[in-house]
């Protein structure tokens, strides 16, 4: 898989984010960076450090890290919920961070939209209440509201439990209240923070079909939390690794498995199943394929069956439909026995 | 080695617990009583032209305030006259809905309109208990208003309910803003805290007496001390309510661009609803506690009835009248517990439906109200519950009381003299004659070695100004039979918490007795003392342990209960007895919370020393008593600081105790 190009939607230069006393000051005298000894001293918590990152327009952009690495603070500086110390934010070419209360309102009500780990729905609202605050708060007149609230709740096949208040839905259906709510105001961006996390595993796989079924619709740029590999695998386009408050490598989930940055990410990934990320075009070597074709963004995994079930050698196309290659079954066996491709 | 005896030894260096340093307290404070005649005069009294002239200093400031202060467009006084003037508008309503219907017009031509049906409000009560609870709550509710019916107390109970149904919404929302403003602004918090610590610990006389003096007497300045006396609470509970929210619903709403007011009144209050009902409860609960001593201020009512059968000594009636106070103060308890409690709406309750169907209760209940003052107007039984249909124990306490003396007064008196001779009058002499440097010196030390010097100058301060306004000796009463109360509630209580937790069980009832006991107001423990032992020292003292002992109980049941079960288990693992898991493991570690009982078992006490004033005690109690009678603001207030410096005094000291103790025990 590529790198999507589109145009920048979202990004961020150099944002820091430092808990404790005189953080600012801190910040200035060490020059813009202090390291990990000046923060130490100072008693000063680094939980955002020097991130700089670029979403593009329609791509699922997820920020990944074990709990405790910033990734929950650094989406929280994106849509400005906390405050950053230093550095900028650009929302559609606008600094964020210079915005006043009234814009940054604005912005929110109707440019952004964000769903929560624990869902933070409103208890006394009934789910149309919920799914309908977010134009009410705008003060959209009731029946327009509830009209397009309604529409929402059966976008997330909620249809025939509008009635129903929070306590009364499993986690799941709370969630997909939490969905269709951030939903309503159509948002430009979209933020989830580890949206199924709090889920079992079950119902979180039927979540994450259900929440690419909606993109493959909806076409957001989305900004996406996890500490879960596998959910990174099955939704990112591309990923931001994070550790101790910086973000240690970008890429696709491709790139962070098969060329790691640090023995960090390396260990990160070291159990994550190649099949599941290295795509056809990787393997792709010259050759005469027969009929049966693949695209070159086809994972090795959902492949592998036809390249040895054929009698004939397996056709590799690029995104443009020319021809890259063929893959050659001992290829396609290394990548499923975990081994590192050959070159 | 060493390394492990320092870490044991640092922490001890500070605590209290250590025995030389009471036993070095006691007999330095024994010898200077004993030997206080060698010491000069003025150590042991404090020297009257050492005094300031503080109480006058504050009366001619609310003179002032009364009779010259001025906003620039408006007067002081008449600031203060609009507010009774609203309240008494509001209140003159209820009355008239309520207890006394509404008369138009004048002489021949008046017409009258009757208040609401004692049977429809019964009716009405009753349906509101089903819908926030259930059947069980509904039955107690009515029989708890059959009873004001039946023993002719409705028509003071209405009164009642009708200043607390005016106070406790206006009580209500003050609290719910001025806790908001703390919320969002850490300034106002820092401000109000002080303050809220102050009013919780002043004794509520003493600021019956300013409001006496800007309001008046009558019911209008009752409210109004009803209302100051029961908002701290709500301040509180909305602070933490809203603190209580889940953080990631604050950023919800954020996130979805509210403003600040519709952040606050659509995300933030009414997340934390079931939190603020916390606070109306509290609110509704103080309001009842309030009753009989409002009256002293011009509350007519179940509180007047009270009062006056408690100054004439008419037990019967008193005691009747107390326990419609503790039925009411009972059921708008269990009433407002419930609506807290109540679970959230269920789907299909509210949508789709019509208004009408949407609130049919209302509608039936309020049909009932209106049309039973239609009723009314035509039969009068259904107006008023006939007086000839009431029944009255009155008589029949008077006999209780009069058996009672005849054939007991002997042995009570037996009792109750050698009590006073022995151990009463002995501790008193010795508070009184306990030279105050010593005393204090004492204080400042035990200040010193619990959190340093901050904590030592705290007694020192506030003893310095209740010498300065000469109340030492009345002070030293107020502290000898505060003391006594206390050891003895401690000696009652601990040992019943202990029985307690033997069973779940017996968890489970003393619990509900306590639960009910605290929701008595203060001075129906006045009627049975008084029953038996008449007025005086000691019969305050009973009424105070009585009033005290809860907390020393509840306490001692938390803090048993809360010993973690692994470390109980160790000790029976390893062969302890019964008594030895208790003695060796749990009490140790129930400890501080205990002392944190006694702390409550304290303030308790010096609330009701103030009250059991009208028993006849020569304290400071007596002292706001006094003025009170007098309306001598600088008096009332200067006395009431006094007991709530005691109060601060001994809060401070157990507070910083219990903590340091629970740290070094590593009991959270």
């Amino acid at each position: 898989m590529t790198v999507k190009s589109g145009t920048i939607k979202l990004g961020c230069r150099g944002v820091w984010k430092l808990f404790g006393d005189h953080a600012e000051r801190l910040l200035a005298t060490a020059g813009g960076a202090p390291d990990d000894e000046a923060l130490r001293q100072a008693g000063v918590i680094g939980a955002v450090r020097d991130v700089s990152l670029e979403v593009h327009e329609g791509e699922i952009f997820i920020i990944m890290g074990l709990s405790g690495s910033g990734k929950s603070t650094l989406v929280r500086c994106l849509s400005r919920l906390i405050e950053p110390t230093a550095g900028e934010v650009l929302f559609e070419g606008q600094d964020l961070l210079q915005a006043n209360e009234r814009e940054l309102m604005d912005i929110r009500r109707h440019k952004m939209g964000m769903v929560f780990q624990h869902f933070a729905l409103l208890p006394h609202l009934s789910v149309l209440g919920n799914v309908a605050f977010p134009l009410e708060i705008q003060g959209v007149d009731r029946t327009t509201r509830e009209a397009r609230a309604n529409e929402m709740i059966e976008l997330v096949g909620l249809k025939g439990r509008e009635d129903y208040y929070p306590r009364e839905l499993s986690g799941g259906q709370q969630q997909r209240v939490g969905i269709a709510r951030s939903l309503a105001v159509g948002p430009d961006i979209w933020f989830l923070d580890e949206p199924f996390s709090a889920l079992d595993p079950l119902i979180r796989r039927e979540m994450q079909d259900e929440f690419l079924r909606l993109q493959s619709v909806l076409k957001k740029t989305i900004v996406f939390i996890t500490h879960d590999f596998d959910e990174v695998i099955r939704l990112a386009d591309r990923i931001a690794i994070m550790q101790d408050g910086a973000i240690i490598q970008t890429g696709t989930p491709e790139e962070v498995v098969t060329r790691p940055a640090t023995s960090y990410v390396a260990e990160f990934t070291r159990d994550v199943p190649r099949a599941k990320v290295v795509s056809a075009g990787v393997l792709a070597r010259p050759g005469q394929a027969g009929s049966v074709r693949v695209p070159a963004s086809a994972r090795v995994g959902d492949v592998a069956a036809r390249v040895f079930d054929e009698e004939q050698p397996i056709g590799v196309d690029g995104a443009d439909g020319t021809p890259l290659g063929v893959l050659h079954r001992q290829d396609v066996l290394d990548i499923l026995l975990g081994r590192e491709p050959r070159q | 080695m060493t390394e492990v005896t320092l870490e044991v030894a640092r922490p001890r260096r500070r605590s209290l617990g250590s025995v030389p340093f009471w036993l070095a307290a006691a007999i330095l404070a024994g010898l200077a009583y004993r030997f206080s005649d060698y010491l000069p005069e003025w150590a042991v009294e404090y020297p009257r032209s050492w005094r300031l002239p503080i109480e006058p200093w504050i009366s001619d400031a609310m003179k002032w305030l009364i009779n010259d202060a001025t906003f620039g467009l408006f007067t002081f006084q008449e600031f203060t006259r609009s507010i009774a003037w609203l309240f008494g508008w509001l209140l003159e309503a209820a009355y008239g809905l309520l207890a006394e219907g509404f008369t138009f017009g004048k002489g021949e031509e008046a017409f009258h309109i009757p208040h609401v049906s004692w049977l429809a409000l019964i009716i009405v009560l009753v349906m509101l208990a089903r819908r926030v609870s259930g059947r069980r709550l509904a039955l107690f509710i009515a029989a708890c208003f059959v009873y004001l019916a039946v023993f002719g107390q409705w028509s003071s109970a209405m009164i009642t309910l009708a200043s607390i149904v005016i106070s406790v919404p206006f009580g209500v929302l003050a609290g719910l803003l001025v806790g908001i403003a703390a919320y969002r602004n850490a300034w106002v918090e820092r401000a109000i805290r002080p303050v809220l610590d102050l009013m919780q610990t002043v004794p509520v006389f003493a600021y019956l007496v300013p409001i006496l003096f800007l309001f008046g007497f009558g019911p209008v300045a009752a409210m109004i001390a009803t209302m100051i006396y029961a908002a701290p609470p709500m301040v509180r509970l909305t602070v933490l309510a809203l603190r209580g929210v889940p953080e990631e619903i604050k950023e919800y709403g954020r996130m979805a661009g509210c403003s600040q007011r519709q952040h606050m009144w659509k995300v933030m209050v009414p997340a934390a609803k079931s939190g603020l009902l916390v606070g109306l409860n509290q609110v509704v609960m103080l309001s009842l506690n309030m009753v009989i001593i409002a009256s002293m201020i011009g509350a007519g009512g179940l509180g007047f009835d009270v009062l006056h059968a408690l100054r004439r000594l008419a037990i019967g009636e008193g005691l009747e009248a107390g326990i419609a106070i503790t039925l009411l103060a009972i059921a708008l308890d269990r009433l407002s517990q419930a609506a807290a409690n109540k679970p959230p709406k269920a789907h299909g309750s509210v949508r789709g439906a019509t208004w009408l169907a949407r609130n049919r209760l209302v509608v039936i209940a309020g049909v009932l109200l209106a049309g039973s003052i239609v009723a009314g107007a035509l039969v009068p039984a259904v107006a008023t519950y006939p007086e000839s249909w009431t029944l009255t124990t009155g008589k029949f306490w008077d006999r209780v009381v009069e058996w009672l003396n005849i054939n007991l007064f002997d042995t009570i008196t037996i009792v109750k003299t050698w009590l006073l001779v022995n151990i009463m009058l002995p501790i008193k002499g010795f508070m009184v004659g306990l030279p105050w440097p010593v005393l204090l010196g004492v204080l400042a030390f035990a200040g010193w070695r619990l959190g340093g010097w901050r904590l030592a100058l705290l007694p020192l301060a506030l003893g310095a100004f209740v010498l300065l306004t000469g109340n030492w000796e009345k002070a030293m009463i107020t502290v000898y039979l505060c003391g006594l109360s206390v050891v003895i509630a401690a000696m009652t209580g601990i040992p019943l918490g202990i029985w307690a937790t033997g069973s779940s069980r017996r968890t489970g009832a003393t619990l509900a007795v306590i639960d009910t006991l605290q929701t008595l107001p203060s001075f129906v423990y006045l009627i049975p003392v008084i029953m038996l032992f008449s007025v005086g020292d000691f019969s305050a003292m009973i009424a105070v342990v009585a009033f005290a002992l809860a907390p020393a109980v509840r306490y001692t049941i938390h803090g048993l209960n809360q010993v973690p079960e692994h470390l109980v288990e160790a000790g029976r693992a390893q062969g302890c007895s019964r008594r030895q898991i208790l003695w060796k493991i749990r009490m140790p570690l129930a400890l501080p919370e205990i002392m944190l009982g006694i702390n409550q078992t304290i303030m308790m006490a010096l609330s009701m020393l103030v009250i059991t004033a009208l028993v006849g005690t020569r304290d400071l109690g007596q002292e706001v008593f006094t003025a009170l009678a007098k309306a001598d603001t600088g008096q009332g207030i200067v006395a009431g600081l006094c007991v709530a410096f005691i109060a601060i005094t001994a809060d401070r000291l157990i507070q910083s105790w219990s903590r340091q103790r629970k740290a070094q025990l590593g009991v959270a």
